[in-house]
């Protein structure tokens, strides 16, 4: 027996969107989840381990996975969008748009033979940081949830062409289904909304060109780098540089890769420090021989255990770290990265020759949020992030709209997954106040 | 619960899963070898291996397989419970398997990760641990849980920011909430600061504003200048003690929620520390409340007494209270020199970090000193070497500021062996788990928030006590819930062998074992979490514990010799 019965809207299900729709529904309050991308899990889903314990994030982020998949008081929407939102707190109405997977959800059994049949290559996989293709019926990785497969409708040659249905043909559980066309789901009787719309990245709109990203094959991104590292990642977690398969033994980290400076962001990413030595002792786990180096302004390192975490990294994992300014990134003829910079603990200008240079790019507010507010009625701040009240993080500007996680500020996980639960706390006491 | 009898009569059929955990697992050992092995061995009726055991595909594989084959045992041989025991027994709960005819095998910790470098080795030793986890497999026993009501009621101690509106949360979620602050009054560290950054409102009037509403809630109780003496009880139904000024008050809840923050660390032999010219930055929020500064030249100093080997922690804020104290000197003071030595600026996100470029533009220096060469504080000068400039600087001052951190409470193991949660090395309470866990305790039903568990700035502080105030309505928000069924107990045929040493009921933890009317020792069955340490302790081997009876444990080591227990 529960004592409410009013919904909630749930936007984006990264570890902030998941966690505090599990504290509702454990609380008894319906939840819709909705979620853009086919699968749940967010950011946190793409890294290999995380600081400071060094658990396997995809290990300990799967149980929540299926929490919530499971969860008899989740509705899960994958592949959606709101796109319209009427009303104000206590009882919205909410227009969803889910877009067609083109394979029934409930059929589905993940075999992967449509997969297997299908002849379309080159689909760019986001989860691994569109370092490897799939076919045009795939799944974003094999622990997905949920564990169903898709159909790229851009890509697929029957949905563009009409001709093949070799999935079809190859689908012993005839989930295959190309008359799947968009739907709108709409939902009245919604009491609060909770935005939850993560993050996106600096090189999704900067091609970083000052380090040479994209112009030479040995200089990646963090979150490139976490899947090469991680074991079921492109590389099975046999780390090699992608311009010739060599395994690096000099790597450098480059801290505010986009961030506080007047140029690109003012302002600071708040967890690079801490997942790039995080990198660095993983890399170092892999292979004793590599040496690290860490070019940074100011090293942020103010949660629970990480300047431990640090002085472990310096002590046991030969990172070193320095604090500088990069001038320009050029390379060798042998496409090693050659670090130009100013060593700021004596002025003076240095080069550095290495064999693989990894970005610490700066967190940008989700690509959607600009679309979001525009929906939902709620501010932005000068960078689009949302705009959230002094001291209260998990209220926006608008009553009964609240917020968590990277949707209104860089953070690191456990700070995302509290700012979750206090967003849940606040939408309690709509749904269940006296 | 009902339990699935079945087990009881029929012949054991085991079926065993063996995950790849991607490449963890996979990587080291033949995964597909060891599904053959654990077709070998005796019971076992099925077996498989999935990529990810604990992905959807995998728990719907275990599921179809114990309707297919009708399975009355369930193995996984994978990573570890702490984090996947739940989640697999629940898998089996939906196909109708008692929860507790589920066996873990750690594959993965104890196996494919520390022989890594030895992959035969380590097939070897996976196949002795299935072989022994199928042997207890075998001896398990389908089990009840117990069912328990919730008082739907909570206890915060800690009456500061993070505190009040955790109570005020769940006061409007509904719940009776009782606040216990030590302190006469209200706010903790609130009440000696002056401006906040970042938007440079008072402190009294963010304090006033909560305490307004915590005072004419008519669904909290406020306990002021009271401690929390005692603290018995279990997961919806705790019994806790409470001294105010003397008075013994008891109070039933459900929940507890620890806010008791922390303290200000007074740098007593550090940079000439006086009180009067060389203050802290906390005791500088109080000279700044009713602007009695008449010094020009003032240095501030950063991470005083931390970020060293007695404390290996950044305490978080204490560069945004030196930025923003040097604004407000700034601010009625322009011609004010201001210095900040620092190591690191930590201003980290958006707000922090404009805040620290307008203190820059204002004309506040900063220099970076190095732990190796710190500052040295003189009579009315302060020299710094500087390794930009391979220089000392010597810079007057008539006022001397020292950032230092918050150190846990004096308190903090009376409250944490009341309620027998744990602390970190530092005596910060340690929450159930750093990333996904953040405001939990491993106990049920006890939560914390705030710089009780580390140093954090008011927005986090509030954020966390929201939070803690979320986690406790999962609980709260039920009329009942279910406990632990892997319980000690004394069975009515062993009484006999009782002799009534006690051993067991000092020893226990949770204060489960008390003796009855008749003078036997009793068991009392929701408080008992089943640790085991009365069973093990008991000299005449009377106390059982379910789930781990001694004929589990030993059918664990004879297959490993190779012997079947009989």
């Amino acid at each position: 027996m529960e004592r409410n019965s009013s919904n909630v809207l749930i936007i984006g299900a990264g570890i902030a969107g998941i966690q505090a729709a599990l504290d509702l529904a454990d609380m008894g309050v319906k939840v819709h989840l909705v979620e853009k991308r086919p699968s749940i899990g967010g950011k946190m889903a793409q890294l290999d381990k995380t600081f400071p314990t060094l658990d396997c994030s995809i290990c300990i982020l799967a149980p929540k996975l299926s929490d919530c998949y499971r969860h008899p008081n989740i509705k899960l929407y994958t592949l959606s969008e709101v796109q319209k939102v009427d009303g104000s707190e206590g009882n919205f109405s909410v227009e969803i748009l889910k877009h067609p997977r083109y394979i029934k959800e409930d059929v589905c059994t993940g075999c992967g033979d449509c997969a297997k049949a299908c002849p379309v290559r080159g689909i760019l996989n986001y989860f691994e940081a569109n370092l490897v293709t799939l076919a045009a019926a795939y799944i974003p990785f094999p622990s997905a949830v949920p564990p169903i497969y898709l159909i790229d409708r851009e890509r697929c040659v029957y949905l563009t062409h009409g001709i093949c249905v070799l999935c079809t043909k190859a689908c012993d559980a005839e989930a295959i289904d190309f008359t799947q066309k968009d739907t709108i789901i709409k939902l009245n009787n919604i009491s609060s909304i909770i935005i939850a719309s993560g993050f996106n990245l600096i090189e999704d709109i900067n091609p970083l060109k000052e380090y040479g990203y994209k112009t030479y094959r040995n200089v990646v991104t963090a979150l490139e780098f976490e899947r090469l590292l991680c074991a079921s990642g492109p590389q099975q977690g046999h780390l090699r540089r992608l311009s010739d398969g060599i395994d690096p033994k000099k790597i450098a980290y480059i801290q505010c890769a986009g961030s506080r400076n007047i140029k690109d962001k003012k302002y600071c990413s708040s967890i690079c420090c801490m997942y790039t030595t995080k990198e660095a002792m993983i890399t170092y786990e892999h292979d004793n021989e590599v040496e690290s180096y860490v070019f940074y302004i100011d090293i942020r390192a103010g949660g629970k255990g990480f300047q431990k975490f640090l002085e472990r990294g310096k002590a046991e994992y030969n990172i070193n770290y320095i604090k500088s300014k990069i001038a320009k990134i050029k390379v060798d003829e042998n496409e090693n990265p050659i670090i130009i910079y100013e060593d700021l603990n004596d002025g003076e200008i240095k080069e550095l020759k290495v064999d693989l240079v990894v970005l610490a790019t700066c967190i940008i507010p989700s690509e959607g949020n600009k679309k979001l507010a525009d929906i939902l009625g709620v501010d932005l701040d000068e960078y689009n992030f949302i705009k959230t009240k002094p001291f209260f993080s998990m209220e926006t500007s608008k009553e009964g709209i609240f917020t968590c996680g990277c949707s209104h500020e860089p953070m690191d996980i456990p700070r995302s997954v509290a700012e979750a639960s206090s967003a849940a706390a606040r939408v309690a006491e709509i749904t269940k106040g006296r | 619960m009902s339990i699935n009898m079945k087990s009881e009569d029929e012949p054991i059929r085991i079926g065993v899963f063996i995950c790849h955990c991607g490449t963890n697992i996979g990587g080291v050992l033949d995964c597909e070898g060891l599904t053959e092995y654990a077709a070998t061995l005796p019971n076992v009726v099925f077996s498989d291996h999935n990529l990810y055991t604990c992905a959807e595909i995998g728990l719907t594989t275990i599921k179809e397989a114990i309707e297919e084959h009708n399975l009355n045992r369930v193995i996984v041989c994978s990573c570890t419970p702490r984090t996947h025991e739940p989640l697999f027994r629940s898998a089996c709960e939906e196909a109708g398997l008692n929860k507790y005819l589920f066996s873990f095998v750690n594959i993965r910790e104890q196996c494919s990760w520390v022989h890594m470098k030895k992959p035969d080795d380590a097939f070897e030793k996976a196949k002795d641990l299935i072989k022994m986890g199928a042997a207890r497999a075998t001896k398990l026993e389908p089990l009840e849980t117990i069912v328990v009501d919730v008082d739907p009621t909570a206890l915060v101690i800690g009456g500061g920011i993070s505190g009040m509106n955790a109570a005020s949360n769940l006061s409007k979620q509904g719940f009776k909430t009782y606040l216990v602050e030590k302190e006469k009054n209200l706010g903790g560290l609130l009440n000696s600061l002056y401006r906040l950054f970042p938007n440079d409102q008072e402190s009294s009037e963010l304090l006033k504003d909560i305490e307004g509403r915590i005072q004419a809630d008519k669904n909290i109780t406020v306990y002021t200048s009271a401690m929390i003496t005692g603290i018995d009880g279990f997961v919806g139904n705790y019994e806790v003690e409470i001294n105010q000024n003397g008075n013994s008050i008891r109070i039933k809840v459900g929940a507890i929620i620890v806010a008791v923050g922390a303290t200000p660390l007074k740098p007593n032999n550090l940079f000439g520390y006086d009180g009067k010219i060389r203050i802290t930055q906390f005791e500088l929020e109080n000279v700044l409340k009713n602007y009695s500064l008449n010094a020009n030249n003032i240095v501030m100093i950063q991470c005083v007494g931390t970020r060293n080997e007695e404390r290996m922690y950044c305490s978080n804020f204490c560069c945004m209270s030196a930025l923003k104290n040097a604004l407000i000197i700034k601010e009625k003071n322009p011609d004010a020199h201001i210095t900040i030595l620092f190591r690191d600026m930590h201003t980290p996100g958006i707000a922090y970090e404009e805040y620290y470029r307008r203190a820059r533009e204002s004309g506040i220096i900063f220099i970076k000193y190095s732990p190796e060469k710190p500052p040295i504080v003189e009579e009315n000068k302060i020299k710094v070497y500087n390794e930009y400039l391979e220089t000392e600087i010597i810079i007057p001052y008539e006022l001397l500021v020292l950032s230092t951190p918050l150190i846990a409470n004096e308190d903090n193991k009376q409250i944490a062996q009341l309620l027998k949660v744990p602390l970190e090395e530092n005596n910060f309470f340690l929450e159930a788990h750093v990333k996904l866990r953040p405001n939990d305790f491993a106990t049920d039903g006890v939560y914390i928030a705030g710089s009780a568990k580390w140093p954090v700035d008011i927005t986090e502080s509030i954020s966390q006590g929201f939070a803690a105030a979320a986690r406790a309505s999962t609980i709260l928000s039920h009329d009942t819930l279910e406990v632990e069924g892997a319980t000690s107990y004394l069975p009515e045929e062993y009484k006999d062998l009782c002799r009534g040493c006690e051993i067991c009921l000092k020893l226990c933890p949770y204060k489960a074992i008390r003796k009855n009317d008749k003078d036997e020792i009793e068991i009392i069955q929701v408080l008992c979490k089943g640790c085991g340490v009365c069973g093990a302790s008991c000299p005449k081997n009377a106390i059982k514990i379910k789930h781990f009876t001694n004929e589990q444990i030993l059918s664990e080591i004879y297959a490993l010799g190779g012997k079947e227990l009989v």
